[in-house]
């Protein structure tokens, strides 16, 4: 039984339903989200297609695996409220923007899917908030901290923590204009309760992000040259057939 | 060690195991940020339910340990997420290899 139709919420034993469920978008809105989602995922797909070394094959995998394990462990929060990872840059800094976004992808319609977390006709939207704004947006963000701290080398865990942070919120914001665009709630109120407690549960997602990037960093540093592996190859071979 | 290093995903993989066995049974059950924030500006109503379910709430029907019902369910799902993560890759490679 869905959390949402039932009226349980907070009584519940275990982990409850957590994505938007289908009604609390309209279905113009939804069918756009859909196709923005798909434009993209598919964009995604041959970015990864062209730029995805195998060595980092089974890294997808784990990191999947990873991610929806840790999206069951819902922490709590002020207020009666919980939150839980969503996961996109720790996907990106692992495994560049792209194959984190199919990550992700992969995690939400499974849960959507097979667990009847998050609504069908609005999974378009599900996947673009927390899979596709969250990771690109988040991992340019990234990018942009590590050039502003110096590097990624020594920016790596600060930036991705804060890029984390941003990227929750930059989701929830995202969630609250289509919200308010469906007719469900007002805008402002929208964007002002969906920003407010995403910044608290987004210190979450920068504690349990920097968290797992710590571990790796101090167990398999080299698994951070995965991402830039074949881009490099790919752009070095031009200069040396020139030379 | 050097076994330890090449089956470095093994590690990761038992990492999520982790979570869901110790971690995903101690879930919070209150409502998550944007049930909360439906539930307070009174949109929690239109939600609507999926027309089948599979494993609903994380829980596998028919397992009546709430602990064991939920570690059963992430298992399931991380090992789903894994192969299909892991298969969709292979399929990108050996398109680009073709």
């Amino acid at each position: 039984m869905s959390a949402f139709t039932k009226g349980s919420i907070g009584v519940g034993d275990g982990v409850e339903a957590l994505h938007a469920p289908d009604g609390f978008l309209s279905f113009p809105m939804a069918a756009v989200m859909w196709l923005i989602t798909l434009l993209v995922l598919a964009y995604a797909v041959r970015q990864t297609n062209r730029t995805l070394d195998d060595r980092a094959i089974p890294l997808m995998g784990v990191m999947a695996a990873f991610i929806f394990a840790a999206q069951m462990f819902n922490f709590q929060v002020i207020g009666g409220t919980s939150g839980h990872l969503l996961g996109g840059v720790l996907a990106a800094v692992l495994l560049g923007p792209w194959a984190g976004t199919l990550v992700m992808a992969c995690v939400i319609a499974v849960q959507g899917l097979v667990f009847q977390d998050g609504g069908l006709v609005v999974m378009g939207a599900n996947i673009f908030n927390m899979g596709i704004i969250g990771t690109l947006g988040g991992y340019a963000c990234y990018r942009a901290l590590c050039r502003l701290f110096g590097g990624e080398q020594r920016a790596r865990i600060p930036a991705a923590g804060i890029a984390a942070w941003a990227a929750v919120v930059v989701a929830s914001l995202a969630a609250a204009v289509e919200l308010a665009l469906s007719g469900t709630t007002d805008l402002s109120l929208a964007l002002l309760a969906m920003g407010g407690v995403h910044g608290v549960i987004g210190i979450g997602e920068a504690l349990i992000t920097m968290a797992a990037l710590g571990f790796i960093q101090a167990t398999r540093p080299d698994l951070f040259a995965l991402r830039d592996a074949r881009t490099r190859l790919g752009s070095t071979a031009p200069a040396a057939a020139a030379a | 060690m050097e076994h330890l290093r090449r089956s470095w995903w093994l590690v990761g993989l038992g990492v999520a195991v982790l979570v869901v066995v110790v971690l995903a049974p101690l879930a919070s059950a209150d409502p998550d940020g944007l049930e909360a924030v439906a539930a307070s500006l009174g949109f929690l109503e239109r939600g609507q339910e999926q027309p089948y379910s599979i494993i609903p709430d994380y829980a596998v029907p028919g397992i009546d340990d709430p602990s064991a019902s939920t570690i059963v369910a992430g298992l399931v799902g991380v090992g789903l997420v894994f192969l299909l993560m892991v298969g969709l890759g292979w399929l990108l490679a050996r398109r680009r290899r073709a």
